[in-house]
């Protein structure tokens, strides 16, 4: 037995160098890693934390927004994703209200705002509310609008955060039926247009708008564009169309809802028969949809139901220059989509998260909105990005059906949708 | 005693918070509802094809995956090292990228088999599983059994099925549980590769559970997922101690000097390069691919904050490096502190050989919403140190799978005879149990360290800060926005996870392999 331990204490002494190679490449790689977390700056992700340091680092990072934005005035937007395009395009943009005073400020408390996974703002936005306010921002995230409202209910009476932004106009309802927010009327409001305030309560606040629209890859399409949803059900088109479940995506069901919007209580469920007679494809979710089957990603389909501000994304976010988006949007096809934000019941900072709504409600926050969640803002008076002006398709006449509706109705109509597209 | 901090953090950290999930879910609905519900018919046939599909996909696994590990253990040939490493790298890849690409291989191939096509994904992700938990017990076998058995003139086969399978079954088994619940409760590959018209216990507890608000539906399909892995760690748990230990001694690597073994080489490296190198090249070639050819554009891409991502790619690679390395640790101290407990029996020892598997067969939206429901009283929700909590959760099954059967090994004689020549209970345990569990902790900490990286089940519900924002979720918000940039650098970024996944499974290869030299002498 020891003879055979032996060969194996030799056999590895031979190799002793090879694996001396691999562990100093790992340390290699976790020291690198290490520098360059150091280099890309402290700030990373922890904004919330040290309030003190963030806010005097804010005034400069402020300056150093100004000033690439005025070495890049004129520049080509299209360039605008090297490091800085939400800054870049604040030339648009009012100056943020923090003026140089970059003394210490004293924190009193925290408020906690429970999002999305896609929630995202540029980076040491939120210390002028702290300036403002002397409140600290903790940003928790959890998951997707659904999964949102479904921790809310679990949680109802303890709630995770004081503030919720995320429920949207499919989910409005069930939210509002299980009591999950405290009423507030924001000053804010005065802003914000009456069509986007669905809860007369105001137990929720509108924050930002878009649409779900099917969107086409231009240079791939055999002939003109589709015009219509009927234009969908051509074999042509249908064939090549990708589109997600509506059970477990969110712009999935706003499609769904789009049809049902436009045919009717009794007309959709033939429409959907006609495109899957066409061969329409279904992912579960958006990425598949989008990156998996649609040319974007290297897939085959030529039509992809996403956002009417998705164009956008793939001029800023291109590898070449594009002198207009590759892809372009059928308006006929969009189904709005509201984004709120509401006061959790059983809130501890009951100030804290008012303010903070006001916040989310004020130009700051809401013209820092469209370059990070490809939305736009409530607020009428927040500016709008030039990209989203030269390159968004508006929608005038945008699809909608009324929240509670859609709660009544949600499960019946997946349903059915389910039995007559998978049968 | 040691086992007693097992307990207590499985308690805590499993039992508590499902005990919390399911009671408030249930309170709506009473014994009679939850009866109706397992009565309906759809739910009948979605229990089945969940399970029909998790038994193909173990099968196909421990197939595929039993001559790869007797490569690994018993083989010398160059490159034995990197095949050892490189095979877990598939566990950790992103299931949106990896399923996509076998869906489209077979679109473009014109095979609508839905069921093969998850298990030949589960195949990929799970590989690893029995090929390293098995390959590292293998080596350890004492194989003068089989030398006796085919001198006194059994058939290979013969020998091979009677004594080597007999005396492989523990990790056989410890390693096929672990990746049959993987399949059971997969939800990213049965929603891609399914074609939508497949559901599964998993995706129906996320549909009731998210989408739809009906938690009481939820749940009973919950407990129904609990009785089958409780069901299924009793057996496993009983089938590994009924197996006799064949004795521990490591084993000499044998040259690849005859047909037999050339044969059996080749085609374990021929499953490796058709089920995991294809589709994983396919993701490598396609992250250096640009606008004008090929490049490292996507890479360096990696190290300046992308506009949709809270922080640069690579500080949320350093985050879940600091997160699998608390995982890792936290879960092997667990996990050989279990198996001790586990092996040396008592009801405390049957009570963890279950629970530690509870983990991975429970739905990810049951435990994470239980965390949710069972922390909010000491508001420990968004604690930073619940997220490699949780992830230890789910590294620990893995340690026990490696470690439990490699301490079984250790023949009571062996512990005896130190005795009588009057070794302490300290010294038995340092100079022969703590090296023979050192080898298999290695392999489970791998594992515990991966399963952290690839953010699996329950730890992909927990709300967190930005600061605990790491690289599985940066490829998640990158797949999330349009853009050419952003989807190279997603699959940069997975097959950095990737990379530094086969570079921690290498270096704790090292610890594994060094440590082996203390009994051999002593024995």
């Amino acid at each position: 037995m020891s003879i055979s331990s032996t060969t194996d204490v030799v056999s590895q002494g031979g190799r002793w160098g090879h694996r001396g190679r691999l562990q100093t490449l790992l340390l290699m790689l976790v020291a690198g890693l290490a520098l360059t977390l150091a280099a890309c700056g402290g700030g990373d992700g922890s904004d919330a934390d040290s309030g003190t340091d963030e806010t005097l680092d804010l005034s400069g990072d402020d300056a150093e927004a100004e000033e690439t934005a005025a070495d890049d005035a004129g520049a080509d937007d299209a360039e605008a994703d090297e490091d800085a395009s939400a800054e870049v395009d604040e030339e648009s943009a009012e100056p943020e209200p923090v003026e140089d005073t970059p003394e210490a400020v004293e924190v009193t408390g925290s408020v906690r705002l429970i999002t999305h996974d896609s929630f995202l703002v540029t980076e040491g936005l939120f210390d002028n509310f702290t300036l403002e306010t002397g409140y600290e921002v903790e940003v928790v995230s959890g998951g997707d609008a659904g999964e949102l409202v479904s921790r809310a209910i679990l949680t109802a009476g303890q709630p995770e955060a004081d503030v919720m932004f995320g429920v949207d106009n499919t989910f409005l309802q069930r939210a509002l039926d299980a009591d999950l927010f405290e009423s507030y009327e924001s000053p804010g409001l005065a802003t914000i247009p009456a069509e986007l305030q669905l809860d007369p309560e105001n137990r929720v606040t509108p924050i930002d708008y878009g649409d779900v629209c099917v969107n086409y890859w231009t240079d791939q399409l055999d002939g003109p564009a589709p015009t219509s949803l009927d234009d969908l059900t051509d074999s042509a088109f249908a064939s090549s169309f990708v589109t997600e479940d509506p059970e477990t995506s969110s712009p999935g069901f706003a499609f769904l809802l789009a049809t049902i919007a436009t045919y009717g209580e009794d007309g959709w469920q033939d429409y959907w028969q006609q495109l899957t007679d066409g061969g329409l494809t279904v992912t579960p979710g958006w990425s598949e949809a989008y990156y998996g089957e649609f040319i974007s990603g290297g897939g085959d389909k030529a039509l992809v139901t996403s956002y009417a501000t998705s164009p956008v994304a793939e001029v800023i976010f291109a590898e070449v220059d594009y002198d207009e988006p590759p892809t372009g949007v059928l308006v006929d096809s969009c189904f709005r989509q509201i984004e709120f934000a509401g006061i959790l019941a059983g809130t501890e900072n009951r100030d804290g998260a008012e303010q903070l709504i006001d916040f989310m409600t004020g130009t700051v926050f809401q013209e820092d909105v469209p370059l990070n969640m490809f939305v736009y803002p409530a607020n009428s008076d927040a500016a709008i990005p030039e990209s989203f002006e030269q390159w968004a398709t508006q929608v005038d006449a945008p699809l909608t059906l009324d929240p509670a509706d859609i709660e009544a109705n949600r499960s019946r109509w997946t349903q059915e949708w389910a039995e007559i597209v998978l049968r | 005693m040691a086992g007693g901090a097992a307990g207590v953090f499985l308690l805590g950290l499993v039992v508590w918070p499902l005990a919390a999930v399911l009671s408030r879910s249930l309170a709506s609905a009473g014994p009679s509802e939850a009866l109706s519900i397992l009565g309906r018919g759809s739910v009948r046939s979605v229990a089945l094809f969940t399970a029909v599909q998790a038994l193909a996909s173990t099968a196909a696994t421990v197939i595929l995956g039993l001559p790869l590990a007797y490569c690994l253990a018993r083989l010398r040939f160059p490159g034995r090292q990197l095949l050892r490493a490189a095979v877990v790298v598939p566990f950790v890849l992103p299931t949106v990228v990896v399923a996509a690409a076998i869906d489209a291989t077979f679109e473009a191939a014109g095979w609508d088999q839905p069921l093969i096509a998850i298990v030949y994904a589960h195949v990929f992700f799970n590989l690893a599983v029995v090929v390293r938990v098995v390959s590292g017990y293998w080596a350890t076998v004492d194989s003068r059994q089989l030398e006796a058995a085919r001198m006194l003139g059994a058939s290979p086969w013969l020998a091979w099925r009677t004594i080597t399978l007999k005396q492989l079954s523990p990790a056989l088994m410890a390693s096929a549980s672990i990746v049959f619940l993987f399949s059971f409760t997969s939800f990213g590959v049965i929603r891609i590769l399914g074609g939508l018209r497949r559901a599964t216990l998993e995706t129906e507890i996320y549909r009731y559970a998210v989408t739809r608000a009906e938690f009481d539906v939820a749940a009973v399909l919950a407990l129904l997922q609990l009785i089958v892995v409780l069901g299924l760690a009793v057996s496993s748990a009983a089938l590994q101690r009924r197996a006799a230990s064949g004795g521990w001694r490591l084993g000499r690597r044998e040259p690849v000097n005859t047909v037999g073994r050339g044969v059996l080489l080749a085609g374990a490296v021929t499953v490796v390069l058709v089920v995991q190198a294809v589709p994983a090249a396919l993701m490598v070639a396609q992250s250096f691919r640009v606008a004008d050819g090929f490049g490292f554009d996507h890479y360096l891409g990696l190290f300046e904050r992308a506009d949709v991502l809270p922080v640069s790619a690579a500080s949320a690679v350093v985050n879940s490096l600091l997160f699998a390395t608390g995982a890792a640790v936290v879960a092997t101290f667990i996990g050989v502190a279990a198996s001790s407990a586990i092996v040396a029996g008592g009801r405390l020892g049957r009570a963890l050989e279950a629970l530690n598997l509870v983990p991975l067969g429970v739905s990810a939206v049951t435990l994470g919403f239980g965390y949710l429901v069972g922390f909010a009283a000491f508001d420990l929700r968004q604690s930073i140190w619940l997220v490699p909590l949780a992830h230890a959760v789910i590294g620990v099954p893995f340690v026990v799978a490696a470690v439990a059967p490699a301490m079984r090994s250790v023949s009571l004689r062996t512990r005896q005879a130190a005795a009588v020549l009057g070794a302490s209970p300290a010294v038995v345990w340092r100079t022969i149990d703590w090296p023979i569990t050192r080898r298999a902790a290695l392999t489970g900490a791998g594992f515990a360290a991966a399963v952290s990286l690839g953010e699996f089940g329950a730890t992909s519900f927990l709300a967190r800060g930005q600061e605990s924002f790491t690289a599985p979720l940066a490829i998640f918000r990158l797949l999330s926005t349009p853009g050419q940039t952003l989807r190279g650098q997603a699959l940069a970024l997975s097959v950095v996870v990737g990379v530094v996944v086969a570079l921690m499974a290498a270096f704790l290869e090292r610890g594994r392999s060094s440590s082996v030299s203390g009994p051999g002498g002593l024995l």
